[in-house]
């Protein structure tokens, strides 16, 4: 596989960070990737990233989760084996819905967190045994890393990160195979 | 950023409280129009009112027809039983002093619910919200006079809202007379000015040092400082006469009924409806391009609090509900019982409006930020809110004569003229940024 070339500037602060991406975009140079040690508001915004999609997701897998609890609990407790709990026959999924909405809650909040966060995983190329993206382990303590792919203008680009505050600025090749 | 009362804002106000009393006065005429002398004749042109009752269906509780229809502490009163007759000439009479009760109360823990919110924001020495603070201040004025206005109401109606204080019906009721100690008018009366002693002086002292920061130095933050200390013993003061003030003021309206967890239930409904009238009020006054320092992520901290707290509301209403339903204890469950049989559309409408309504409207982020939503989501809030209200109070007073007509929509006009006079002339008094305030900068540049 053909390796290319990006450059890697490195900031030590997350408000010049985002102003150098800021600046950077302005300048119509494309970033292919920012890595933080912690998130940084309004980055994803800065970096003209499309507005997640995940909250969309976790309403459907809370959906799911009701007709998963209703569904469950209609079978347990009225149609399979029928009680008579303190005095309240079994008899009619409608009379004895209060004492199951505690479980429909549940489950809707259980299956909206669990499968959300899956899918956060998947969607982010994350699984177990998987070897880090991280392309310097300092941006997981202190430093900032701003990925930004070179096409034959290594000058003009290093000389406006410089520009932005980069304490650091490494010019790489990227083996696409590495991950 | 100077404000006044726009002259169109006072005539619309006055307005209402004019059509709002002559509601209130149609409704005691109209009450009255009905006395011992044709009573009986009443009931029988009223022939349709018991078909109605005959074929409603019985919900939940059919075991339970035979518990008390919802006429409160009168129909269980031991041998002191009341005619039918003179049973609905109670509850006839008592409507309109109930449905000026409910809104007067509504209103009042607007204002009460607000003040418990900024005392929040102090203590918690917020960053987002003290650009808001001279609006949540305007609102809190009304504490003082609205709650007066309450104890007053409670002081005329008597015993047509407060069924323990009617000394016959106390005469022959032993659970009352175990009560009496806390439950008598005196005391009452006494308390209620305690409560709303604590929380005006509060209200009057955070008010004050609010203003004196603005003017003080720039590097003198101890105004701020003492806001902070009162604010934190405020909210001490406040959560336990807030418990007690809703025993007193709404459950007392049922003395037999008791729930552990009510003052925490009305402590949401007041919190909701009063951080709704801020995101309201923000909302207008921004439109008029006074509070250009508000932004986006201001209201969308507002719709998060309104949705974060319509959904608290709702776990206590079913946290109640559902221990009362399941235990199934006779002097317990009449609560509902009444409600679901008399009170069926406005106690489940209810759980709609205060529920599903601000859980679907709200849920999405970005909605979060367009005022016409939240102006919307808000409507349907309050108004989710004062049937909560009436849900509490009408069931104990009229029974299942209640209907939200001229009484009740003049008593929400009167109070809603009021409050509007009293909260703008309030805004009007200082600068709408408090300056002065530490976080301020940080609040104007609060972005989310």
């Amino acid at each position: 596989m053909e390796a290319s070339k990006v450059i890697h500037a490195i900031y030590t602060d997350d408000d010049v960070l985002m102003s150098a991406v800021k600046t950077v975009r302005a300048e119509k140079y494309h970033i292919e990737e920012v890595f933080t040690p912690f998130p940084v508001h309004g980055l994803d915004k800065a970096m003209g990233l499309a507005p997640t999609r995940l909250a969309i997701t976790a309403f459907l897998y809370g959906c799911v989760g009701l007709a998963v609890a209703s569904a469950m609990m209609n079978y347990i407790m009225i149609v399979d084996w029928p009680q008579d709990i303190g005095g309240k026959p079994s008899f009619s999924f409608l009379e004895n819905l209060p004492a199951f909405v505690p479980i429909m809650f549940e489950l809707t909040v259980f299956f909206a967190a669990h499968l959300m966060v899956i899918t956060f995983y998947m969607r982010s190329r994350i699984w177990p045994f998987k070897d880090a993206e991280n392309p310097d382990p300092r941006t997981t303590d202190d430093h900032f890393l701003m990925e930004i792919a070179v096409h034959n203008n290594e000058e003009s680009l290093t000389n406006l990160l410089k520009t932005t505050g980069a304490v650091e600025i490494n010019i790489v090749d990227k083996d696409e195979d590495a991950h | 950023m100077e404000y006044k009362i726009s002259n169109r804002l006072r005539i619309v106000a006055i307005i209402l409280m004019f059509l709002g009393a002559l509601g209130v006065g149609y409704g005691f005429i109209d009450s009255h129009s009905v006395d011992e002398d044709n009573i009986a004749e009443f009931i029988a042109n009223e022939g349709h009112h018991g078909d109605e009752h005959a074929t409603e269906a019985h919900g939940l509780e059919e075991d339970h027809v035979e518990a008390d229809h919802g006429h409160g502490a009168e129909a269980e009163v031991e041998g002191h039983e009341l005619s039918h007759e003179e049973h609905v000439l109670h509850q006839i009479h008592n409507r309109p002093y109930a449905a000026l009760y409910v809104a007067a109360f509504f209103f009042f823990m607007i204002s009460l619910g607000v003040l418990a919110f900024y005392a929040i924001q102090y203590a918690a020495q917020a960053g987002w919200s003290p650009v808001l603070f001279r609006v949540m201040e305007g609102i809190t004025s009304y504490v003082l006079p609205g709650g007066l206005i309450l104890l007053i109401i409670v002081w005329v109606a008597d015993s047509h809202i407060f069924i323990w204080m009617d000394e016959n019906v106390v005469a022959h009721d032993a659970l009352i007379q175990n009560k009496s100690s806390w439950l008598n008018k005196t005391w009452f009366l006494i308390r209620g000015l305690i409560f709303l002693g604590g929380w005006s002086t509060y209200r009057h002292f955070s008010r004050k040092f609010s203003v004196a920061q603005d003017l003080a130095d720039i590097n003198d933050n101890s105004n701020f400082k003492k806001n902070f200390r009162i604010s934190a013993a405020f909210l001490v003061f406040y959560i336990y006469t807030e418990s007690m003030m809703s025993w007193d003021w709404i459950m007392s309206v049922d003395p037999h009924w008791f729930s552990t967890l009510f003052g925490w239930y009305v402590f949401a409904s007041m919190f909701v409806s009063g951080i709704t009238v801020i995101a309201l009020i923000t909302i207008y006054l921004k439109s008029k391009g006074l509070l250009e320092f508000v932004n986006d992520s201001h209201i969308h901290d507002l719709a998060k609090f309104m949705f974060g707290i319509s959904i608290f509301w709702t776990y206590l209403w079913f946290s109640q509900f559902m221990l009362i339903w399941y235990a199934n204890i006779p002097e317990e469950v009449t609560y509902f019982v009444t409600r679901i049989e008399d009170y069926n559309l406005p106690f489940f409408g209810m759980v709609a409006l205060n529920f599903l309504f601000p859980l679907l409207l709200l849920m999405n982020s970005d909605y979060k930020r367009i005022p016409w939503f939240v102006v919307m989501a808000g409507v349907v809030i309050l108004f989710g809110h004062y049937l909560d209200i009436f849900n509490m109070i009408m069931p104990a007073t009229v029974g299942d004569r209640w209907f939200i007509g001229i009484p009740e929509i003049g008593s929400i006009l009167f109070f809603a003229g009021l409050f509007i006079l009293i909260v703008f002339n309030s805004l009007g008094k200082y600068p709408l940024l408090a300056k002065g305030n530490p976080f301020v900068k940080e609040s104007e540049h609060f972005h989310y």
